[in-house]
């Protein structure tokens, strides 16, 4: 289906001085781009570079402070996604704008203008997904699919615009490589048809491997316009960062003490029903061991983490062992009594109480389990000021938080700061047993190099380390021996030095060495 | 008339504000609003509904002015938690004792006065089938008209393009959005159709229930059917069956007084609300209907970043 009217050399898209104010902030700064016809265009830079301001602009949910947009030739005011969307502009989020509760034709059929009935969105939506390799049951409740099969219907949607432009917004962060590659392959497809791809992303290898062209953000502005497979990874990441990233250094580990960590046989049943049940699940983590814990978000890492760490205690007191014995019954307060300290995925509002101090912030975790220190005053429990302002220091200081004043609310740190204190407020008590859910998630290349180091420092200094963790190359930095999780169910550990990407995307994948297909199978 | 058919038709009376109350409010939920107002608007269309009848001497027009004003009432709820991001809670609560308040000023001088009561519309044919014809068939207006808005707001939920934008902006505002759906308006509109059939629920208080003006007569109708919204996990067609269930409930203990039973009246008059309580027990205990029906973003306040 090749686009009409494609003339070959003039540009599809021109953005000059974009700029966009939030307050005296500026997100993005003097932004300016060029997309040709036919080309899959990349937009690197780190997470807070203006990447997602900017393609908001592009697609029309945010009004630009300044600058000028130019589609086809002509001067464009785009007010809404639906002017976006006549214009011929598609868009693909990184956080699906889907409805869950709502079927996939549904939700396809309210990105659709105009009164077309629902029968006839579901038989162009499976025409389409047949056409561009991208399997999909209109019928379907999107609560039921997978993150890879809600993408697709994101893409579909886009596509039943028969847009000029795709813009896609980290796309493969959700992805196994596999789904990945599928996914690379629809894309030159578009390409070949004349279409044009903003392809969003902070991941060099896939820019370099499937882009023409590059576009680096940094801090709000355009640091450099490039075509990427002539360039080095090491030269698009310092465009990227500004300077060169320290690496993760974990080699010297080898002395392994006891089991400090243990899931026997931990089965849990799914809470709500989008949650996921947990399958038998065993593991053991040593002293000096860092396991990492591979998997595509929703396959019961969330589950998994509250079961691990006492949020939801679980009926068989012997499936959960810390210091080898039991704790499955045990709430998390108790289990940090016994050395353990915990790292939840999400900073705002799980992690952090975003509008309390950080001195409160790090009182709420820890009054219990370090009561002698920051309680005084016997049963009357009064809070010791000067010894939780100490202690908020120190791990500022120990972490190299950067924050605005002495004791800033969470909520005014940057992602990657706050993250980098609530890694540290655990680091503090020296646990004996770590487990960290996504700990680099949405953070700065810098402050996720550093919070990386500071858990393979603590694996080699004797504690035991479990990393939950959706990112390749975080898992392969930091990790001693890795397993994966895929429906609930947890394979046997690897060496990290024996697996290979591929081995981790087949058991991503539900293959446990096995045979059989993967394509997922949905009952309705 | 026969003691059970009598008995039938004061429930289905006292079933028909009930349903139409909850049948509003949960437009406006599924919208993602949650209006605590609905005693207040029901109270407000009430009034205003009893004041132009007695004025017209037309009980429709008096219908038709309890819509308005309950339509209208909405209004402020709508402007100060919409448009001013007001707390929905607190601004549900406010808009409830303003009408209580509001209503019983202006029906000062109504009080004691004899009201015109709705006259039944008997239906060619089908009245004349023996006791359900009478239950059913010769009814006053508003009854059928809790039934045709039933099957409407289904029909308008689950078949209608405008229905799947508005449970869309209730699942998710952020993402209804981002497609381009005007959340506001929306929200303005669903919150309208709610305040519109609360008026019409007081106007069937005043014009049929008990025909004539008392202060504080919605008396926690407003209240129950908040719980019938809950209780019927979001579809309009469960409210038929809570509806009336809660509308037995109250008129037992009506009956239960006249044959002269031992029980207290102050646990008969709480009957509705335990039974509303245990409702709420029940329903709550399965999670996984509830989940799947209920509005994501209920009582969550919308602003656009722009």
């Amino acid at each position: 289906m090749p686009v009409e009217g494609a003339t070959a050399n003039s540009p599809l898209l021109t953005v000059s001085n974009l700029t966009k104010l939030f307050g005296s902030f500026a997100a993005c700064n003097d932004i300016n781009l060029q997309i040709d016809q036919g080309e899959i265009h990349a937009l690197l830079g780190e997470n807070g570079a203006g990447k997602s301001t900017l393609v908001k602009m592009l697609f029309g949910v945010l009004a630009p402070t300044a600058g000028e947009i130019v589609w086809q030739g002509r001067s464009v005011r785009i007010a809404s996604p639906a002017a976006a969307r006549k214009l011929g502009i598609g868009m693909v989020f990184q956080h699906f704008s889907l409805f869950e509760a709502l079927t996939v034709a549904e939700n396809i059929a309210l990105s659709m203008d105009g009164n077309i009935s629902l029968a006839k969105v579901a038989e162009e939506a499976s025409r389409l997904s047949h056409a561009y390799g991208l399997p999909l049951d209109p019928k379907a409740h999107v609560a039921d699919l997978s993150v890879g099969e809600r993408q697709r219907i994101e893409i579909v949607r886009a596509l039943l615009q028969n847009p000029r432009l795709i813009i896609l917004d980290e796309p493969t962060s959700v992805l196994t490589p596999q789904e990945a590659d599928r996914l690379f392959e629809t894309l030159n497809k578009l390409k070949a048809e004349g279409r044009s791809v903003l392809y969003i992303s902070h991941r060099l290898e896939e820019v370099q491997r499937i882009c023409d062209r590059a576009t680096v953000l940094r801090h709000g502005k355009v640091t450099g316009a490039c075509d990427p497979k002539a360039e080095t990874p090491a030269s698009l990441a310092r465009m990227m960062v500004g300077s060169d990233v320290a690496a993760v250094t974990a080699e010297g580990t080898s002395t392994k003490g006891d089991v400090q960590l243990e899931a026997r046989h931990l089965s849990v049943s799914a809470r709500t029903p989008f949650a996921v049940s947990l399958k038998n699940i065993c593991l053991k983590v040593r002293a000096g061991e860092v396991l990492a814990i591979a998997g595509v978000a929703g396959n019961g890492q969330g589950e998994l983490f509250d079961a691990l760490s006492g949020e939801y205690p679980v009926a068989d007191d012997a499936a959960v062992q810390i210091r080898q014995k039991p704790v499955g019954n045990r709430n998390i307060n108790a289990r940090r009594l016994m050395g353990a300290g915990f790292v939840p995925e999400e900073r705002h509002g799980h992690a952090a109480v975003s509008a309390m101090p950080l001195s409160d912030n790090l009182l709420l975790a820890r009054s219990r389990s370090d009561a002698k220190a920051f309680l005084g005053g016997g049963f009357l429990k009064i809070i010791r000021r000067d010894a939780v302002a100490t202690a908020t220091k120190r791990i500022s200081e120990a972490m190299d938080v950067r924050k605005s004043g002495e004791d800033p609310p969470a909520g005014s740190l940057s992602g990657g700061n706050l993250q980098k204190f609530i890694v540290g407020r655990e680091l503090d008590r020296q646990p004996a047993v770590l487990i960290v859910n996504q700990p680099t998630w949405g953070v700065d290349a810098g402050a996720a190099s550093r919070i990386r180091q500071a858990l393979v420092d603590l694996a080699k200094a004797g504690s035991a380390v479990l990393v939950i963790s959706q990112d390749l190359d975080e898992i392969f930095e930091v990790a001693t021996e890795i397993a994966v999780i895929s429906e609930g169910r947890l394979s046997d550990p690897y060496p990290a030095r024996e697996l290979s990407r591929e081995k981790i995307g087949l058991l991503m994948g539900g293959m446990y060495g096995k045979t059989e297909g993967t394509g997922a199978v949905h009952a309705h | 008339m026969g003691i059970v058919e009598a008995i039938l038709l004061s429930v289905i009376t006292a079933a028909t504000p009930l349903v139409i109350a909850a049948l509003g409010e949960l437009v406006t939920e599924r919208s993602g609003v949650l209006n605590l107002g609905v005693e207040g608007m029901m109270v407000m269309g009430a009034v205003s509904a009893f004041a132009a009848t007695q004025i017209t001497g037309s009980p429709y027009l008096g219908i038709l002015a309890g819509i308005a004003c309950g339509a209208v009432f909405s209004q402020l709820f709508a402007f100060l938690t919409l448009t001013l991001v007001a707390n929905q809670v607190a601004t549900g609560l406010a808009l409830t004792l303003l009408g209580l308040g509001a209503s019983g000023m202006l029906g000062e001088s109504f009080l004691g006065i004899q009201g015109i009561k709705l006259q039944p519309i008997a239906i060619p044919v089908l009245a004349d089938i023996p006791v359900i014809g009478p239950l059913l068939f010769r009814q006053d207006i508003i009854f059928y008209l809790s039934i045709a808005l039933v099957a409407g707001v289904h029909w308008f939920l689950f078949k209608s393009r405008a229905g799947l934008k508005l449970r869309a902006v209730g699942d998710s505002h952020a993402s209804a959005h981002a497609l381009g759906v005007n959340v506001i308006r929306t929200r303005y509109l669903a919150v309208m159709f709610g305040g519109a059939c609360a008026g019409l629920a007081g106007a069937q208080l005043s014009l049929v229930y008990t025909p004539q003006w008392v202060e504080n007569m919605s008396a926690g109708r407003g209240w129950i059917a908040l719980a019938l919204v809950v209780f019927s996990s979001w579809r309009p067609w469960r409210l038929i069956a809570g509806g009336y269930l809660f509308g037995a409930v109250s008129i037992s203990q009506l009956h239960a007084q006249a044959f002269g039973l031992g029980i207290p009246s102050q646990l008969l008059s709480s009957l509705p609300y335990l039974a509303t309580i245990i409702v709420l027990i029940l329903i709550s205990h399965n999670r996984r209907t509830t989940l799947i029906n209920t509005p994501a973003s209920l009582g969550k306040p919308f602003v656009p970043d722009r």
